[in-house]
């Protein structure tokens, strides 16, 4: 059955304000598919962000959305979630909220695994306000804050969601959406912290700084750049130099999911104080 | 010779950071603020300063590298808006703490939640008591000329206080108005070379700062913090009127400036830009006979106390405008100064608050000539309409 956008966008609060072509529509639009084939209730799931272009996606969303301060909401969905651990909580982040001023956040949520998604737009620039390099910006790219070619390195965010513990890592691009609504449903379906990040066409901020002005040559230069995973498996390093690789890069069901644990320690704690008042006379 | 250019406020700033050509500059974009480190970023990459630029990834990273880096002995600047300013409200203090003459221009902002990108003054309120000089501009010029005279502030041996220079979000910051800059080489004669008595890695003078303090010596160290603060008024007036000996300029470089005050019956207070469209009002007052003055606060912190009672007793009644709330306070911030400067005065002025203006919401000259309404009745009938009004605000 088609697809009843609608009923999960506040009608009210659009058009909306991003640039036409822009990819955070594809990852909202992918987000609410998933959403729709999980089936999950409107009023049983919230949808935290922090600040940027992507973290606007929550005010179109007619869902239980809190829209926080740049960088900190995964801390305030992790509030949410520890307070009603049997309700759906996604955290929606562009690459700046989730890896420069709140990267610290993020390495703590992935290490805790608490069962949360976040999905982060990865445009590889802070589009919001006016295309100054993020940690995600490619060696050599132009950026307002770096006219001659940035010479930071950038954060593989997979890599550095894998490596800091998150439990259902995939990376998905905005010219496959149809991926990209797999990966969010795995992840959304997945117990335990899911990131998905979703490369994604910034060509007001970062395109036009680098040759990519419009929508279509800039996802045409994603969909250049990308190699799903079987693909790569069977490609040399050589091959595979200056490519990302997409599809589901890490799962494991075995780590324990934090609210489990919390639960666990209070019954466990409980039980014990109860063994206690029992051996009393 | 000086230039006359169109340049928005935050252009204005970042031409004054340019002749100041700091040492050291941390950068974070947020929105009021960006364009004035874009600007600021241009004399770097065009090498027209010598400055080593430091892109960070959050305001407090700013705030601790320039702390770092002024303790080290350079001469360093940020700017910020709204929640930046929050995020660095930790680092402020230690700024203060360690007497680190820092200078950052704060492009006022509403701060969240709701979220709101326009300008009020609830971010500096909120660091209002975190050991900063607080210097407010009414215009692009001022915010320029009280950039260059907050480094000499700042600076000074007996003051070494930081400062914060603020300009309304949007109107301040994007407006474009004519600017004077003047020549730059004067300017840096003016400014003076940083010359910091302790920095770090001085092999000769090894130094510790911000240790660990407990009740044996903190209270101490936070109260002899007070010396520079304190100090400051006569030097911010003394750096002003050399300012204006040497440029020439027609700013305001007093504490405060008392327009049309001298035979004034009532008058009212505010900072910042709200000043233009007031002188406004109360020239076209004046020429209906109407007996009304302003005061235009320039120095928030430390405030004028003294000199600002010595001119309000004159007045019958006084209104005090406020662009930010003091929740559970009496009012706004600016409004709980003035009545504490008023304490003790014989046949003090009768008072009343008037907010507005949060989040961007617009002031017109009808909103303020209401103010002055209100004042005319409260001489009339001894009692102001209300205590604390709402400017322009839905009912
Ligand atoms: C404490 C704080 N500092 C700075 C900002 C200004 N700010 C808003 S969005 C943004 C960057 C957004 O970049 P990203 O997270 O990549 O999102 P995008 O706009 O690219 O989707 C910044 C620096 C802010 N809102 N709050
Ligand atoms: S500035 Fe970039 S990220 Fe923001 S809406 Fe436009 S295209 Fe999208
Ligand atoms: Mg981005």
């Amino acid at each position: 059955m088609a697809v009843d956008y609608l009923y999960y966008l506040r009608a009210d609060k659009l058009p909306h304000m991003w640039c036409p072509g822009c990819g955070v529509g594809v990852v909202v639009k992918s987000m609410i598919g998933a959403i729709d084939q999980l089936g999950w209730e409107k009023n049983d799931t919230a949808v935290v962000s922090g600040i940027g272009c992507t973290s606007r996606a929550p005010g179109y969303m007619d869902m239980n959305t809190l829209h926080t301060t740049h960088g900190r909401a995964l801390t305030f969905a992790t509030g949410v979630k520890m307070a009603a651990p049997d309700k759906h909580v996604i955290v929606i982040s562009g690459d700046g909220d989730a890896t420069a001023i709140g990267g610290n956040h993020f390495i703590h949520a992935c290490r805790r695994n608490i069962d949360m998604t976040l999905i982060i737009v990865n445009n590889n620039i802070y589009g919001m306000t006016g295309g100054q390099f993020s940690p995600t910006t490619p060696y050599g790219a132009k950026a307002a804050t770096t006219p001659h070619g940035n010479i930071d390195p950038s954060f593989d965010l997979a890599q550095l969601a894998i490596g800091a513990g998150a439990t259902y890592v995939a990376r998905g691009s905005v010219d496959n959406a149809r991926m990209v609504q797999k990966y969010i449903r795995d992840g959304l379906a997945h117990h335990g912290f899911s990131v998905i990040e979703v490369l994604s066409n910034c060509h007001t901020q970062y395109g036009r700084r680098n040759k990519m002005s419009d929508p279509i040559t800039m996802v045409d230069w994603i969909a250049s750049q990308v190699v799903p995973r079987n693909k790569a498996e069977k490609m040399s390093p050589e091959e595979l130099q200056g490519k990302i690789i997409t599809g589901e890069l890490h799962r494991n069901a075995e780590r324990p999911e934090y609210t489990d644990e919390y639960r666990k320690l209070i019954e466990r704690v409980q039980a014990k104080q109860a063994a206690r008042a029992g051996a009393r006379p | 010779m000086p230039e006359l250019l169109a340049l928005t406020g935050n252009d204005a700033v970042a031409y004054a950071m340019k002749q100041i050509n700091p040492d050291v500059v941390a950068a974070y974009p947020i929105t009021p603020q960006t364009s004035l480190m874009q600007k600021f970023a241009d004399f770097v990459a065009d090498g027209e300063v010598d400055t080593e630029m430091v892109l960070v990834e959050s305001e407090h990273s700013a705030m601790s590298a320039v702390v770092g880096s002024q303790a080290a002995g350079a001469r360093t600047m940020t700017a910020t808006s709204a929640c930046g300013l929050a995020l660095m409200h930790e680092v402020l203090y230690i700024a203060a703490g360690y007497r680190l003459p820092v200078v950052m221009p704060v492009v006022n902002r509403a701060l969240s939640a709701p979220i709101n990108i326009q300008g009020d003054h609830s971010d500096t309120m909120g660091a209002r008591d975190a050991g900063w000089i607080h210097i407010f501009s009414e215009n692009a010029q001022e915010a320029y000329e009280n950039t260059l005279q907050a480094i000499r502030i700042a600076e000074h041996p007996e003051v070494l206080t930081p400062v914060m220079v603020t300009l309304d979000g949007f109107i301040i910051s994007h407006g474009v108005e004519t600017v004077q800059i003047f020549d730059t080489a004067r300017v840096q004669q003016f400014v003076g070379e940083y010359k910091p008595a302790f920095t770090l890695l001085n092999p000769h003078k090894p130094m510790t700062l911000g240790s660990l303090d407990f009740s044996d010596f903190y209270f101490e160290h936070k109260v002899s913090q007070l010396q520079g603060i304190n100090y400051s008024p006569k030097v911010i007036l003394e750096v002003g009127r050399e300012f204006q000996r040497t440029f020439g300029g027609d700013c305001c470089y007093e504490h405060f400036e008392a327009y049309r005050m001298d035979d004034a019956e009532m008058a009212v207070i505010v900072l910042g830009s709200t000043a233009g469209a007031t002188r406004m009002v109360v020239d076209d007052l004046r020429s209906r006979g109407i007996a009304a003055g302003m005061v235009k606060i320039r120095t928030f912190r430390p405030f004028p106390y003294e000199e600002l009672a010595a001119t309000l007793k004159k007045v019958k009644a006084v209104a005090v405008m406020d662009r930010s709330l003091a929740y559970g306070g009496d009012g706004g911030p600016v409004h709980i100064e003035v009545r504490s400067a008023m304490y003790g005065v014989n046949n003090a002025p009768l008072m009343a608050n008037y907010i507005y203006g949060l989040g961007g919401k617009p002031i017109d000259l009808v909103h303020i000539e209401s103010v002055f309404t209100d004042m005319q009745q409260a001489i009339a009938t001894g009692k102001f309409p209300r205590r604390i009004g709402y400017l322009n605000l839905k009912e």
